[in-house]
Order: C-alpha cells, then structure tokens, then sequence
C-alpha cells in the first residue's frame, strides 16, 4: 500500500467559522490519505468535524464556514499520477461541479430529508445522470432503472416515479445510494448512512455498500460515530477529535493496539457481548468543551489520564509514527519518529 | 379528485345561504331605511316629502314589514336568479351588478397575478441575499407598501403621472371610449388605463406576499436536499430554481384564497378615488344610501367569488403538491 499513490489526499485542512460571537474552529489542521478500493472509516463523536471535514472535501461548506488553510487533492481518473487540487477551485465553477457526483458522490446524512417531497426520485436521479454524462433524458431514465436495480430495489420501473415518501427507509437509503452511484464515481463519500434506520435495515445497508465497492473497486470514505460499523466496514481508520485527528492506522492496529489515550478510552467504553461480569461501564471523564473555548494544546488534555502539564496545555503534539501505517498525535509517543510529508 | 371538487361544489349553496342571512342582518343593523335616507337627501336639496308619502313607498317597496318577512321576500327573488330592484337607481340590480362585475373580476385579476410577478422575484433575491443592501432594500419598501393605504397611493401616483406625463389616469377608458361598444381599440385602451389601479392593489399584496416568500424560502434553503443537489453538482442557481423555490411557492397558493377578498375591499376604497366603472363605487353608494337590496346581492357575489377563489387555490394547491394529491 506505501508504494501505491493515494486517489484522495487531504493534508492539513483547516475550516473556520467565523460568527459573531467568536471564531470555531471546527477542522483545525486533518491529514489522511484514501487510497483506491479501500473503505476509509472517520470515527468521532458528534460536532468532532467529521461533517465538516467531507463538506470541505466536496467544496460544500456552507457560509460562514470557511476553508483557511490546506489542501485536498484528487487524483485524475485518467492520469492518476496528476492531482486536482480541489481547494483552489472556485467554489461555484465548473471544475468542482464536475468533481461532485461525477468523481466524488456523497451519501448524505438524512435519508428522509435527502430528497425533495414534491419531485419524483427519478427525476432527481436522472437529473444527476444528465449533469455526468453525455444521455438523452431517456437514456438517463434507463442508467436510472438500472441503478435502481443494482441498489437491490424492487419493481425500479415502477420505484422510479415513487416519491421519497412513498418509500420506507431502507428504500430511500438504497435510492439514495442509486443516485450516489449515478454519476459513476470513483470515490464515495457516505456521512452516517445508518444512523437513522433500524438494525436490520442497516446490516443490509452496509452489506449492499460493501458488494457495490468490491463490484465496482470504488473507495468509500466512511464517516461514522459508531465504531461497531467502523470495525465491519473499514480497512483504515480516522479517528477525530474536537477538529483533530488523534490516531489513524489500520483497523486491526487501531481496535487491537490503540495508541492515543483517546482511542483507548473509546475502545474501553464500547460494551462488550462477552465479558458476563456486571460492572458499570466506564466512561470518558468530562465532557466535550464548548466549540468557542477549545483548549490550548492537546484538545484532549483536560479528559486525558496521562497528560503532562506544562506540555500537552501548552503545545500541539505532531503526528508519531508508531507502527505500520499508524500515527499518533500524542506526546507520550515524542521518542518516536515525526511523520513528515 | 373529482369526489373531492364535487364535494366542495356541493357545499357552496349551503355556504351561500348562511351569508346571505348574515349580510341581511347587517345591512338592516344601521337605524332608519332607504327611506329615511332618501328623505333627508331631498330636505338637503330643498325639496320634502311628507310622511303620508314616504309611508306610501314603503309599504310599496315592502319595508315596511318585519325583516324576517324581508329576507324570505329576497331570498324567494334571489332563487328565482333576480335580485331584486335598486331603490337608487330604480333599475335591477341584475343588470346594474352584470355592467360592472366583468371590470371587477379583471381588475382584481391584473392585480394577483401583478402581485405575484413582483413578490415571487422580490422574495427570491431577498432570501437569497439575506441581509444584503438589496434584501433590505426590499424590506423598506415591503414596509411601505403596507403601511401606506392604498387610496393614497392611488392619489399620489395619480398626481405624479399627471405632473410628471400629462397623464390623465382617472377611470377604466378615455372619454372617446366611455360609451363606445367593445372593440379591440376600446380593449386596448382598457389596457393602458388598468395598469396603474392593478398596480396600486397588487403593492399592498405583493409586500404581504414577499415577505412570506423569503421566509419560506429561507426555510427551505436550509433543507438538507440542498446539500444533495450541491454533491450532484448542480449549480446553485439552477438549485434554487428547481427545488425550494418550488417547494416555498407551495404554502403561498394556500394564501390565494385569503387574497381575493382582500382586493375586492381594497379595490372599493382605490376605485372610488380613481372613478373606476367596478362594483366597488356601486356598493359603497349603495350602503351609505341604505339602497339594502343593492348592498345585499353586491356582498353577496363578493362572497361566492371568494368561495369560488378559495376552491380554486384549494385545487391549485392539489394540483402542484404530490403529498396532498395523494392523500
């Protein structure tokens, strides 16, 4: 994998908004590379900047957030060897209207909401179809049925003049991941796709994300709170937080040998079906800090059991590298090597 | 569907039935009658009428009856399709309401779809631009245009125009064509005369109008689908346009219906200051004048037109909404 060029690299990205009441730095300094047919998985708890970070990706952060500093770049499909840099894009142009949905499509987070209640999913599908390739509407209505049909729904020539809400959940997450699809992507982007169903629809869900990726060697950047989904899914993991990246590696070194204080406390308050034992599980002692006072430092110190004062609320640790691929943002690892890019 | 219109069809004349005794009862709550009125006119021009006389007409013209008698007296005429005799001008009312009832209707249409033509746009570029030089703009004057009552603007814009242009914007037609039969000389003159009282009548609406349309669209702005049309790739004014414009226009159909009766008793006050041929001077002479059958058939084809506008926006509303469609 070290040898192989990454198709997705974001390398320092930093996302402020500025509001009246002071600046929050939701994505403050990320780095990760998505390499092609690998499921990247981005694990943190609410308001950590998972959102944020894919929004960034796609150029899709939304006033008054701003991108400050960084930079995302994409391979080119046909020279991957060439990199897009999406970052100095204009935000409205051509060029990331082309890159969106056509090379990078993004599975959004609420599948009720995703589609609008007064236009057929097809013809929000076909219109997604027309934006990417060069079809007439009917040809479009065609690569829409059988996009339908690859997402495992039934009846698609009757589905595709259903309205969303005609449909039931798993339906318009399947539809959703049709129209995803659509435009033939190389990336995909899916911001907690199961979240808002039930358990069994979820385990379908995934299985079908799995099978499409393998079928159709795409990568998927999956952004997720629950780390169950996480473990299933993913080659490589991301963990954030408060804005940062805290750990990456892959997933056995991360779920099997965590290395920061954080992913450790993660992994320890995860309940377990086979420990029979009835103690209290633990949790992370305090709470996230608000967004507008985040602390100096480490943004974990003031939760964290091994920070050092006088040094981890002072400075921001740099990325060690501690295994195979696995980095740490932690000072209890400054013996180790620096990764520098 | 059609259950659905015939359903709503069906309940008009129930609908009709409790207006008119409501509007009965309310033209007769003022003291005295059409007689008392016509009198007093005469005393004021020097001429009288004794009481002998004036009882005479009464008991000629019915009112000298109980006024549920009245009413039943009416109504029986009402079904019969004739609404009865103006007192004023002694000519039916049939005929008197038929001359001005097609002006009205036109006016008051130039007027909605004029209002529509400037608080659709103004509403889009205010939510669009939220907070803008522009969106404020836009404010200011939507707060004009309903604090400012109409028949003042209609006085203003009078005099400008005919400071400003030599434009003498009195009335429907030109002298030349007051009296002329229709003709498509006479229509277009109609059209250069409409324009400023359906102006006048839209502003006051399309303020109302704009403002609801930029909080709408505001709401929808922030819908998540937004976000899926941007990851599609879609440009963001071709977005805006297919998405929550559309969905925001949704709720202000449902506002059409409160609309129409809103222009009928704006366009009473604007008509009479402009001299407009439309029902509005009719009726107002035909209340302060006490003229009840006149007054009466007058509210009472204001009423069925706002029902008949109600149910019209009601299956607008069905026709451009799929969610209630097929409920």
């Amino acid at each position: 994998m070290t040898d192989q060029k990454p198709l997705l690299s974001v390398r320092d990205i930093k996302v402020y908004f500025n509001l009246d009441e002071g600046t929050v730095k939701s994505v403050d300094g990320v780095s990760f590379d998505a390499y092609e047919g690998q499921v990247l998985g981005i694990v943190g708890e609410s308001g950590c900047g998972k959102s944020v970070t894919m929004k960034s990706i796609l150029r899709i952060v939304e006033p008054p957030g701003k991108i400050m500093e960084g930079q995302v770049l994409l391979s080119k499909r046909d020279h991957p060897d060439e990199y897009l840099d999406l970052t100095s894009m204009n935000e409205k142009g051509k060029e990331i209207r082309a890159v969106r949905g056509g090379e990078i499509a993004l599975i959004p987070q609420e599948p009720m909401a995703a589609f609008s209640p007064v236009h057929t999913i097809g013809n929000q599908i076909i219109e997604a179809i027309m934006l990417h390739c060069d079809v007439n509407k009917k040809e479009a209505r065609e690569i829409c049925i059988q996009s339908l049909k690859s997402v495992g729904m039934s009846m698609p020539e009757k589905r595709v003049d259903s309205y969303s809400w005609q449909l039931s959940g798993g339906l318009r997450q399947r539809a959703i991941i049709a129209m995803a699809i659509a435009g033939n992507p190389r990336l995909l982007i899916a911001d907690e796709p199961t979240t808002a169903i039930d358990v069994t629809t979820q385990a379908q869900i995934l299985k079908l994300l799995k099978d499409l990726q393998r079928e159709r060697g795409m990568s998927i950047l999956f952004i997720t709170h629950d780390l169950g989904v996480i473990a299933q899914m993913a080659q490589y993991v991301v963990v954030m937080y408060l804005g940062r990246v805290m750990e990456k590696g892959p997933v056995d070194s991360i779920f099997h040998d965590p290395k920061h204080p954080y992913t450790q406390a993660l992994l320890r308050s995860i309940p377990s079906a086979q420990k029979t034992t009835k103690i209290k599980l633990p949790t992370i002692s305090g709470s996230i800090p608000h967004p507008f006072n985040k602390p100096k430092g480490c943004p974990f110190h003031p939760r964290c059991a091994y920070a050092i004062k006088g040094k981890c609320n002072v400075n921001l640790p740099s990325e060690y590298i501690v295994g195979d691929q696995q980095y740490v943002s932690c000072f209890r690892y400054e013996k180790s090597e620096v990764n520098i890019r | 569907m059609a259950s659905y219109i015939a359903k709503r069809l069906l309940v008009i004349p129930l609908l009709l039935l409790v207006f008119s005794i409501v509007i009965f009862f309310l033209i007769q709550a003022p003291p005295g009658d059409f007689m008392t009125t016509y009198s007093a006119i005469l005393a004021g021009s020097g001429s009288s009428m004794d009481n002998e006389q004036l009882n005479l007409m009464r008991v000629d013209y019915g009112l000298d009856k109980p006024m549920h008698i009245q009413y039943f007296r009416w109504m029986g005429k009402l079904l019969h399709g004739d609404m009865g005799l103006s007192l004023l001008y002694m000519l039916p009312n049939t005929k008197l309401i038929g001359d001005r009832i097609g002006l009205t209707v036109l006016l008051a249409f130039f007027s909605f779809i004029l209002s529509w033509l400037i608080a659709i746009p103004a509403g889009i570029f205010s939510a669009t631009h939220k907070n803008s030089i522009g969106d404020y703009f836009f404010t200011v004057i939507n707060y004009i245009g309903v604090a400012i009552p109409n028949f003042f603007l209609a006085l203003l814009l009078m005099w400008i125009c005919y400071d400003l242009w030599g434009l003498n914007l009195v009335g429907l037609f030109s002298p030349k064509y007051e009296m002329a039969p229709w003709s498509w000389a006479k229509i277009g003159d109609l059209l250069s005369h409409i324009w400023l009282p359906s102006l006048i009548l839209a502003l006051g609406g399309s303020a109302r109008l704009t403002r609801i349309m930029r909080a709408n669209l505001l709401d929808e702005l922030g819908k998540p689908y937004m976000i899926t049309g941007r990851a599609k790739g879609m440009s963001e004014w071709a977005l805006v346009m297919k998405y929550p414009v559309r969905l925001a226009i949704n709720p202000l159909v449902s506002t059409i219906g409160n609309y129409i009766p809103q222009l009928f008793s704006g366009s009473l006050v604007v008509a009479t200051v402009m001299n407009l041929q439309n029902i509005g001077p009719l009726l107002l002479q035909a209340l302060s004048m006490q003229d009840m059958y006149l007054s009466g058939s007058i509210l009472l084809v204001y009423c069925l037109l706002a029902i008949v506008g109600t149910i019209l926006s009601d299956m607008l509303l069905v026709w451009v909404d799929p969610r209630i469609r097929m409920e």
